[in-house]
């Protein structure tokens, strides 16, 4: 019982260390939000993908890629959940291209990437969720922590945020409330769209965070089991030794 | 084999006696199976075989890695990215493979306390010590070419910072530093040599651990009492110690499953922590990250490194710069551990029995966390003086505690053997229980 409890304790901490890992930065202020992908038994919400999906293809796409991200893996069951046809539909409406052999560009398939941002500065998305720490609430925060101050450096325009190192940052406030038509027929808010893409970039980050934690369920329910079995076993071979009677 | 007396391996008629005298591997198995343990070890002592399961976990995990992995300047990072989203499984062998750095670093730092503790350094250990020093050292160069290999900014940048390091030495510096390079600046040359040395070097720790085993297994394990177990005869052997198998064996595997559940549930369910979020932007020589900070093993080594600055006194006498300073006390603070055996005086080996050098035993795990803290903290503010004084500790405990409290203090009482530590224990009366042939025949419960 005891054993059990501590392994129970010490998950418990390591689940609450995801989210504060290495939660640096400064002065920075993070938005209080949570996600449904947080905890052991978190799961993406499928919903929220899709509608993030639309958001990054709406308005992220105009300046960050997301190099590392197949368009097949769109219809990931522990992703966003599209069909074959739908990731299909959704490549052709976007108007995706890639170069064949003879440098000609032809429609993009199924198994080809999202492309790679093409303008200077703005980082790549596939991995930004993870290379911020705490990623997808960091992403959230500086949607939504513009305070619409503005100043210019050198011929560079600055946005006041309150959740980015330093106070300023180079991007202008890429969403307001009313960016797209979620085709769920949510209401878009500012709060709801800054959430759906930071849950969106998570899933993007890390791909393999259900199947992760869902075996960690698992391996965790055998070490368990397995440490009480050899607890006794081990009991029972000293007993000779510590009791001899 | 060693020299604690053990019953002779007599092979059986046949295929096994034909193969014992070509090659003596049943006697070998066999000694390794009975080899007589103390039986009054503690739960301190099982990162040993903790130790040798991460080896073969880190081995197992990263020769399947590098079937997947690339070295390039753009196809190191992608390669890593296919493992993580393409390859089968490929998260977790990355994950349990850098969170089994991690852990594996847990363990030999568990395992060196315990040895600084007990005394396991002492005559007639020490060459055992200095090649636990050598692999520790050897682990060190492999974990952090290790974590170059996925070109992110920390790996970019660390191996920026830690190649310069040999710069500081005179008069070779600067070429020694290209050579190492591999060119005019760190770049894929240097990344590929890292990936080539990161592949070999675990199979010299391998190597080194056989010598590790074989010398312990010479000399014998030590244990909480520090006294040594008595070798006079057969019988006396097996009244202070117990077969390996199964009694340690099973107590091992035990540690080791508690020591896995925490091992899986950083691995499954906070496999970043330990890691930074900078190694996850592609390396960039033209942006330096804000804060470059190492692996956390490696911080305590970091925050000696910057202790020395130019300011200090020390530095003024000194015919050298402090960049000289902080590389030569880095690797001095490692280099200190292989002369404990002749730094220590003292003629009791275990600290159980030693009421002064104990405080100042905890004074050092206290001093090796305070500097691994600080050793993530920019160097600005209070944290450089911490820092100075942490390291000013680290040398003074080695150098200094650890000679003159030797001869100052008078220590405790200490058990006649091993046998009677354990009954005293275990408050079995001495001559209870089985007789000397009885207990000669010991064998695990039915």
């Amino acid at each position: 019982m005891k054993m059990i409890k501590a392994a129970l304790a010490s998950l418990a901490l390591a689940c609450a260390m995801t989210t504060g890992a290495f939660a640096a930065g400064g002065d920075v202020e993070h938005a209080d939000v949570e996600f449904s992908f947080e905890g052991p038994f978190g799961v993406y919400d499928r919903a929220a993908l899709q509608r993030g999906l639309q958001i990054y293809q709406g308005v992220c796409a105009g300046c960050h890629g997301m190099k590392f991200v197949a368009f097949r893996t769109l219809a990931d069951k522990n992703g966003p959940g599209l069909s074959e046809d739908q990731v299909k539909a959704f490549i052709a409406e976007a108007g995706y291209e890639v170069e064949d052999e003879s440098g000609e560009l032809i429609p993009a398939k199924t198994y080809d990437y999202f492309p790679a941002n093409k303008g200077a500065g703005a980082p790549d998305m596939s991995l930004l969720a993870k290379a911020r720490a705490d990623g997808a609430v960091h992403i959230y925060s500086i949607l939504t922590g513009y305070t619409g101050e503005e100043k210019e450096v050198a011929g560079t325009t600055l946005y006041e945020n309150k959740a980015y190192p330093g106070g300023w940052i180079n991007m202008a406030p890429p969403l307001w409330g009313d960016d797209v038509e979620y085709s769920d027929g949510t209401e878009p808010t500012l709060e709801r769209e800054a959430r759906d893409i930071s849950q969106f970039l998570m899933w993007a980050a890390e791909p393999t965070m259900i199947e992760r934690k869902q075996a960690g369920i698992r391996n965790i329910v055998f070490l368990l089991i397995f440490a009480v079995m050899l607890f006794f076993v081990n009991r029972r071979i000293w007993a000779n030794v510590k009791h001899p009677e | 084999m060693g020299n604690i007396p053990q019953e002779h391996y007599e092979p059986k008629p046949g295929a096994a006696s034909w193969v014992e005298e070509r090659l003596p591997i049943g006697g070998l198995i066999s000694h390794l199976q009975n080899f007589p343990t103390p039986k009054n070890l503690n739960y301190a002592y099982v990162f040993g075989g903790i130790l040798v399961l991460f080896l073969v976990i880190q081995i197992v995990t990263g020769i399947v890695l590098s079937m997947h992995y690339q070295v390039g300047d753009e196809a190191s990072f992608r390669s890593v990215e296919h493992i993580m989203r393409d390859v089968n499984g490929g998260w977790l062998l990355r994950y349990a493979h850098a969170n089994g750095a991690s852990f594996f670093f847990i363990a030999v730092y568990a395992h060196i306390f315990r040895g600084l503790y007990y005394g396991s350094y002492k005559a007639p250990r020490e060459l055992l010590w200095i090649i636990g020093v050598l692999i520790y050292v050897v682990m060190m160069a492999t974990a952090f070419m290790g974590y170059v290999l996925p070109w992110g900014q920390m790996s970019f940048w660390g191996a920026k910072v830690i190649t310069s390091l040999f710069g500081a030495i005179p008069l070779v510096g600067d070429s020694l530093t290209t050579w190492l390079w591999g060119g005019p600046a760190v770049g894929e040359a240097t990344l590929n040599r890292m990936f080539s040395l990161h592949y070999l070097l675990p199979f010299v720790i391998a190597g080194l651990t056989v010598l590790h085993i074989w010398a312990l297994h010479h000399v014998g394990n030590t244990n909480p009492t520090g006294v040594e177990i008595r070798k006079d005869s057969i019988e006396n052997v097996k009244k202070d110690t117990v077969p390996f198998t199964p009694y340690i064996a099973i107590k091992d595997l035990y540690a080791i499953v508690i020591f896995l559940i925490l091992f899986v549930a950083f691995t499954f369910f906070a496999p970043n922590y330990l890691g930074h979020p900078d190694n996850y932007v592609e390396a960039n020589p033209l942006v330096t990250p804000a804060h470059i900070v190492p692996e956390w093993y490696f911080l305590p080594f970091y925050a000696i490194l910057r202790a020395i600055t130019d300011d200090l006194w020390i530095m003024m006498i000194m015919p050298f710069d402090a960049k000289l300073g902080g590389v030569l006390a880095m690797f001095g603070a490692i280099a200190v551990l292989a002369f404990i055996p002749w730094l220590d005086t003292s003629r009791v080996r275990s600290t159980t029995y030693r009421p002064i050098y104990r405080w100042w035993f905890i004074l050092l795990v206290i001093d090796f966390f305070v500097l691994m803290w600080v050793g993530a903290k920019p160097a600005e503010g209070i944290y450089p003086i911490i820092a100075l004084i942490g390291t000013a500790y680290w040398f003074i405990h080695f150098l200094v505690v650890l000679p003159v409290v030797g001869l100052i203090e008078k220590p405790l009482a200490r058990p006649e053997t091993v046998e009677a530590a354990f009954n005293a224990k275990h408050g079995i009366e001495p001559g209870s229980g089985k007789t000397d042939a009885e207990a000669a025949a010991l064998q695990p419960a039915e």
